[in-house]
């Protein structure tokens, strides 16, 4: 199994031995496309359709130029800054356009980012790693031709979701919305797309593990999201580190600048090395030969809850150290949201002493974002019993005396601590950055609470997947639902002014929103009961089922 | 005697599909018995009632004397599994898992870990992820083999293994029945069958077609016969314990029981042997009596029949 390609056509009529490195390309991007046949189109319609939707709300929910100025002033926080981007046209001179660009643009990025890795790892390592890849290269496949088939795949998906957004975005005909603008809107979602497939092109040479080539692509898309932010609210050049920094600087509708996405070089040069790190590998393995391991368990690793502890570590640490980073990243950026508050147009009339609670308010919904992130973690945990379980892998441990109860609980015991483990991260990366940014001590104590406070909420989410495991474990992917509807709310919530019900119905709505809001524990306490029921019922229910084998 | 697995009327589904359509299995104490029956048969899905994995809709099972779904922890520390298509977790080592699957069972016996891993020749401190389909195989068996346990439960579990690792594979099983261990052996392969099991089970379309000895099922161990005779031979067909006899080009085919073979190649010698091979019943020839029907009825039977390897029975 070496990375030697199968016989080329040229060698087969016999000129010279050249190696053509791309042969079979074009059969394997029909190849990929017919796979992906359902995915892809799904990707497309969803992206382009919640675009189109937006804009086509601007003018029903803001139809006065008072209203537009209203919202734009409430977007006008450090908060929204850091989350979303800035408004290049300013308060008051805002427009529909310029708020597409400040509230829909990023979402959308991020979304294509998330495609683009998915879809290239999937073509790529995660055929290695299921040996189907060594199949189809073993014919007349160069050694590039998987690579470029993946890139070319993806750059298909970016540009049809490029193209569909512009002709829509401009043919719609909102105001300020125009043809220019919409040009440049779909081509920056193309760049940053093919960044990330770039970026993934690189990961995935280097680990032979897909889950590991996805983790560290989307560890690069979350510090890219967290320079762009620490760019914008600190007002220094860190965006300009993150492709979504470059699609945004465009201030698209705005200013509609070219050049920014320029930057688009860095893929190119990405996909170079992909390319380069391709040739100095094993089909199926990774840049390092996998090291031998210790041909005896230690003792922490016999019990049931030691093995799902050493399942799950990879996870936790990765995740831990992410989030922290965040926190960091963000905590750094705190103190900026004082200077920010006054120079932003919104506060300008504002009086003097605003700015603490402008600080406060940028912290807690800062908050609710990294907790919305570590329930991400959270899903991920909970899928993994899901898949041990399908993939055969459950079966030989739970013919041995680990009774089923102890098998499930134990993979839930180390969720519950590792959801604690993320919040602790937050807690004290956040908190002291936070604190030491702003220059005031005790900020630390109250948003490391803030942060904690929301322990409860993640372990209602670890209870609805254990819930389904037991009664409907085909559908505990569905657990998806609580960090997006969470997600969707906080953020569409505020510029659609959705009624408080709707944020109820997500568990993040009922934790105290601290350091803006005072400490409750009611809430935290039926939250956790709420939990403790369901993951008692996920429990009992997969006592009672089939074990799903292979 | 006293019984390991008894189980009568079992019934399982999946949906449409009747996996086991009222399966009754019968196991000794310190017996080895042999569980055969093509893919689909429902091998498995039996296995899996038996190991307290899926519930069965009615029939009654029992396994050392306990209730498999109610009383599967207590039972699991009694018994090993082995299943046919192991999957190992990728940054783990086979050591690791060997002796995970040991401990959760309730331990394992050291000297007799050593002694598997050196005989299977496994290289304990290699990932999961890199071992080839034996090498799993061979994890899971050593871990199985290395625990004090009354029942080993063995679902085709030398798929993949080399027939070096078999022949260790065999010796292992004969010293566990010699320790007065019961197996469950579920296999295709006929010659391992026939080596290691005092008694075999026959299942089709969910149910047992035929059990017992060996003995017992004599006509099942008929050996087939190819001879090339210097004079055509002739009076064959009124021996006892011959079957199909076919004569193609000079050289003749048959199936003898194995109690009649001396007096059919006394026959054969009177005409002159230049070539003579023979070999035991292969599955698919053994199959062939119990699925013969489906197949003649699609016109594939004769065909399938002339194909029986020597091959297979290694």
């Amino acid at each position: 199994m070496t990375t030697s390609t199968a016989v080329s056509r040229g060698a087969e009529q016999g000129t010279p031995d050249r190696q053509n490195t791309l042969a079979g390309t074009g059969m394997l991007v029909r190849f990929m496309l017919r796979r992906d046949r359902i995915r892809i189109p799904v990707w497309m319609a969803v992206i382009v359709l919640l675009t189109l939707s937006v804009n086509g709300s601007w003018e029903e929910t803001y139809g006065t130029a008072g209203e537009l100025r209203e919202i734009a002033q409430t977007l006008d926080s450090p908060a929204m800054i850091a989350m979303a981007g800035v408004n290049y046209a300013g308060v008051e001179a805002t427009t529909y356009g310029a708020l597409m660009g400040q509230q829909m643009f990023w979402s959308t990025l991020i979304a294509v980012g998330i495609m683009s890795i998915l879809l290239l790892v999937r073509h790529t390592r995660a055929e290695e790693e299921a040996n189907r890849a060594e199949l189809v290269r073993a014919n007349v496949v160069g050694r590039h031709a998987y690579l470029t088939a993946a890139l070319t795949v993806v750059g298909i998906a970016n540009l049809g979701i490029g193209l569909l957004m512009a002709v829509g975005l401009g043919a719609m005909g909102v105001p300020t919305i125009d043809w220019p603008g919409s040009w440049l809107y779909g081509a920056g979602h193309v760049v940053v797309g093919m960044a990330f497939a770039a970026v993934a092109a690189v990961t995935v040479q280097i680990t032979e593990y897909s889950r590991g080539a996805a983790g560290m692509a989307f560890g690069v898309l979350g510090a890219a999201y967290a320079l762009r932010a620490m760019g914008d609210v600190g007002e220094n050049v860190l965006n300009w580190f993150s492709p979504l920094g470059w699609a945004q600087e465009t201030r698209v509708y705005v200013e509609d600048r070219w050049w920014p996405l320029l930057f688009v070089v860095v893929a190119v040069v990405l996909a170079g090395v992909a390319y380069h790190l391709s040739t100095r590998r094993d089909v199926g393995s990774g840049l390092r030969a996998s090291r031998a391991g210790t041909p005896v368990a230690s003792r922490a690793l016999v019990t049931p809850i030691g093995f799902a502890m050493r399942l799950h570590r990879g996870l936790m640490i990765g995740f831990g150290v992410a989030v922290a980073l965040l926190g960091l990243a963000y905590g750094s950026v705190l103190g900026s949201a004082e200077q920010l508050v006054e120079d932003l147009d919104a506060y300008q009339d504002m009086l003097e002493g605003m700015a603490g609670s402008a600080i406060e308010a940028f912290g807690a919904t800062i908050l609710t974002i990294m907790a919305l992130i570590a329930s991400i973690y959270v899903v991920l945990a909970m899928q993994r019993p899901r898949g041990e379980e399908t993939s055969g892998r459950a079966e030989p441990v739970l013919s041995t005396a680990a009774s089923r109860t102890r098998w499930l609980g134990s993979h839930v015991a180390v969720a519950i601590g590792g959801s604690v483990v993320m919040l602790l991260a937050i807690a004290v990366a956040f908190g002291a950055a936070g604190a030491a940014s702003v220059g005031e001590g005790e900020l630390f104590g109250r948003l490391a609470t803030g942060a904690l406070a929301y322990v409860p909420a993640l372990w209602l989410t670890i209870g609805v997947a254990v819930a389904l495991l037991g009664w409907l474990p085909r559908a505990v992917v569905l657990t998806w639902v609580i960090p997006v509807y969470g997600i969707i709310v906080i953020y569409l919530g505020g510029l659609f002014q959705f009624p408080d019900w709707l944020n109820n119905l997500s568990p993040f709505g009922h934790v105290p929103q601290m350091p803006s809001d005072d400490f409750r524990l009611t809430p935290l306490l039926i939250l956790t009961a709420v939990a403790a029921v369901l993951i008692a019922l996920g429990l009992y229910g997969f006592r009672q089922r089939d074990l799903d084998v292979k | 005697m006293t019984t390991a697995i008894d189980v009568t009327g079992l019934v399982k589904t999946f949906g449409q599909t009747r996996a086991l359509n009222g399966l009754n299995l019968h196991v000794e104490t310190g017996e080895v018995h042999g569980f055969l029956g093509p893919n689909g048969a429902g091998k498995s899905t039996t296995i899996r009632v038996l190991l307290g994995l899926l519930r069965s809709d009615s029939g009654r099972a029992v396994v050392l004397d306990g209730d498999p779904w109610t009383d599967a922890v207590a039972l699991h520390k009694r018994l090993a599994y082995v299943p046919g298509d192991v999957e190992l977790w990728p940054n783990l080592t086979g050591g690791e898992a060997i002796d995970l699957l040991g401990r959760l069972r309730g331990g394992l016996n050291e000297a007799r870990r050593e002694e598997l891993i050196e005989r299977f020749a496994l290289d304990p401190s290699k990932k999961g992820r890199t071992y080839s389909k034996g090498n799993r195989q061979k994890v899971a068996i050593i871990s199985a083999l290395a625990s004090d346990v009354e029942l080993l439960i063995l679902d085709e579990p030398t798929a993949g293994l080399d027939p070096l690792m078999e022949t260790v594979f065999q010796d292992f099983i004969r010293q566990a029945k010699a320790e007065g261990r019961t197996v469950l052996l579920s296999s295709h392969i006929l010659a391992q069958v026939e080596k290691l099991c005092d008694k075999i089970s026959i299942i089709r379309q969910g149910e047992v077609v035929q059990s017992g000895t060996l003995t017992e099922m004599r006509h099942l161990t008929r050996t087939t016969v190819e001879v090339e005779t210097a004079e055509p031979a002739s009076g064959l067909e009124e021996l006892p314990g011959i079957h199909d006899l076919e004569a193609q080009n000079g050289r003749l085919r048959f199936a003898v029981d194995g109690e009649h073979l001396d007096g059919v190649v006394r026959q054969l010698t009177r005409f002159g042997i230049r070539a003579l091979t023979s070999h035991p019943p292969t599955l698919e020839e053994l199959m062939l009596r119990h699925y013969g029907d489906e197949l003649q009825s699609n016109g594939s039977g004769r065909h399938a029949a002339s194909r029986g390897k020597a091959g297979e029975t290694t």
